[in-house]
């Protein structure tokens, strides 16, 4: 085990530090799986990502952990009430699968960010590419960037609030997933319409921006909502040459 | 899957460190291809002369064949590098068919020399002496294959024309119909690979006269599939993912370097990386680096 306390560092006071240079992924994920729920060791901080993959995935514990650097694909996947904190660029599938807590990206975050995720709340400081939240849950996403193409894709439940710009084919084959963007959108997907922001729908914005505490540095007057036309829930006579 | 890292220096003073600094990203890229590798290094060149990157069967005495040639000839492993004065490469090549037929031309160029086998990347590049490579830019691949079997010749980097070579991660469905075009141009293919079509496309718009950048802008229009290219010409350096971004790529430049790889993991152990620009390169952009501009 690669464990040291570190407590000269203020930042750092109590940290269990975990050093990925000197002992595997497999190793950090098995100590972290093994956390009792009322663990003292709520605090880790993680050294020497490298791009590593599936850092601090599938964690049950209510517990910090706080990645020094840029890791690999599917960083916090799974997870359960933890908060995992990405200081640098998350890879592939960040988040997927989230049932609760947090996963934060200090940078960018790259496709598929928050898939199918069921819950918690993923929050990416910077850029995230294509399918960011394809088929999320009941996930919030926010980004306080812009999206790549297809993202919210067969999107279910859970929130998508984008401060910059979407690419194409936003919420293509949307369910009931509410998608909120600032910017420009470049195109919307298949059955995704713009729908009326109503006082309901500026709460609920107004209730994520909380969650990452910009609310008073965001004008929720700028976003524009969008959502399912509903036309593809059932099948409709006219398609019926297209079977 | 398939792994590709690619690195095009701006500081000469990195050029002794390209072939370690490269071989250290094939190495991580392995879990991605562990079938065969392969590398394109553009390094020295002569004025006047033309480097032939031969690949032969094991044990062949690359020595006396060079002695029958009548040109220097530098072994590696199964490789060898022969000079030619440009104006004799077509009378040498046939000289070569004739006297040893099991001999493959695997690429050719002022600069460029071509490496790639069948087996685990960390070997393949030990075999060659990657680590002791110096040049300008270079090229490596990883494969896990797909499209066509596992051979030495289905190995990327790809390489139709003077110093051009092309790596490839991802497949193309209309490659057999593309091929059927270019044979009716004039380029000869060796395999049946379908990333081998994607090179000799490119080859085929250079020869008409466009930039490499150019001519992966006109593939976008042509190449269907899903892909990332990597390419590499005398003095440029490119790159292209399709529409759909399928493949993942990363790409990092500080003031001394460009870099590619599949997975950030295979840039980790450049220098200076901590303060590199990092971003993942958009789906359907051209870029495109080049050492004349």
């Amino acid at each position: 085990m690669s464990l040291q306390m570190r407590s000269t560092a203020s930042a750092d006071a109590g940290a269990r530090v975990f050093d990925l240079s000197a002992a595997p992924v497999r190793e950090l994920n098995a100590a972290l799986h093994a956390l009792p729920p009322d663990t003292n060791a709520t605090l880790w901080r993680v050294i020497n990502p490298r791009g590593l993959h599936a850092i601090a995935a599938g964690v049950d514990a209510p517990v910090t952990i706080e990645v020094e650097g840029n890791v690999g694909y599917y960083c916090g996947g799974m997870n359960k009430q933890a908060s995992v904190i990405v200081e640098g660029n998350a890879g592939v599938g960040v988040a997927e699968n989230m049932m609760s807590g947090l996963v934060h990206v200090k940078g960018d975050a790259s496709q598929a960010a928050g898939a199918t995720g069921c819950g918690g709340l993923l929050v990416i400081d910077g850029n995230a590419s294509a399918r960011c939240g394809i088929s999320m849950k009941g996930i919030d996403i926010v980004v306080k960037g812009s999206v790549g193409h297809m993202s919210a894709f067969m999107a279910q439940a859970g929130a998508l609030v984008v401060l910059g710009d979407a690419g194409d084919a936003l919420g293509d084959s949307l369910y009931e997933a509410k998608l909120f963007v600032r910017g420009s959108v470049a195109s919307l997907g298949a059955d995704c319409i713009e729908k009326e922001m109503r006082e309901e729908h500026k709460a609920l914005l107004a209730e994520k921006l909380t969650a990452v505490g910009i609310l008073g540095e965001v004008d929720i007057g700028e976003f524009r909502r969008y959502g399912s036309a509903r036309t593809l829930y059932h099948f409709h006579v006219d398609n019926v040459s297209s079977y | 899957m398939c792994g590709i890292v690619g690195l095009f220096l701006k500081d000469p003073k990195l050029e002794p460190e390209l072939g370690g600094l490269l071989s250290v990203m094939l190495g991580v890229m392995c879990d991605r291809g562990p079938d065969s590798a392969g590398f394109a290094v553009y390094g020295e060149g002569t004025p006047g002369l033309v480097k032939l990157t031969l690949r032969g069967p094991a044990g062949t005495d690359f020595a006396v064949l060079g002695a029958k040639l009548g040109h220097p000839v530098v072994p590696r492993d199964t490789h060898a590098v022969l000079a030619v004065p440009a104006a004799e490469e077509a009378a040498v090549r046939a000289r070569l068919a004739a006297i040893a037929p099991e001999i493959a031309v695997v690429g050719a160029g002022t600069r460029m020399e071509l490496y790639k086998e069948v087996g685990l990347p960390v070997d393949v590049a030990r075999r060659f002496k990657l680590e002791t490579m110096r040049g300008t830019h270079a090229i490596g691949h990883t494969r896990m294959a797909t499209e066509s079997a596992v051979t030495t010749a289905g190995a990327h980097p790809f390489s139709t024309g003077l110093d051009q070579c092309l790596v490839h991660n991802g497949s193309l469905s209309n490659h057999a119909g593309v091929r059927r075009e270019l044979e009716r141009e004039g380029l000869q293919l060796k395999t049946d690979n379908d990333s081998e079509v994607a090179a000799a496309y490119l080859t085929h718009r250079m020869r008409e006269g466009e930039s490499l950048g150019a001519a992966l802008d006109h593939s976008l229009k042509d190449l269907d599939g899903f892909y990332t290219f990597v390419v590499g010409t005398e003095s440029g350096f490119g790159v292209l993912r399709d529409p759909i971004a399928c493949k993942p790529a990363v790409m990092a430049e500080t003031d001394r370097y460009v870099a590619f790889g599949s997975e950030y993991r295979a840039l980790v152990d450049l220098p200076g990386i901590d303060a590199a620009r990092v971003w993942e390169p958009e789906p359907a952009k051209v870029y495109f680096w080049d050492r004349a501009a």
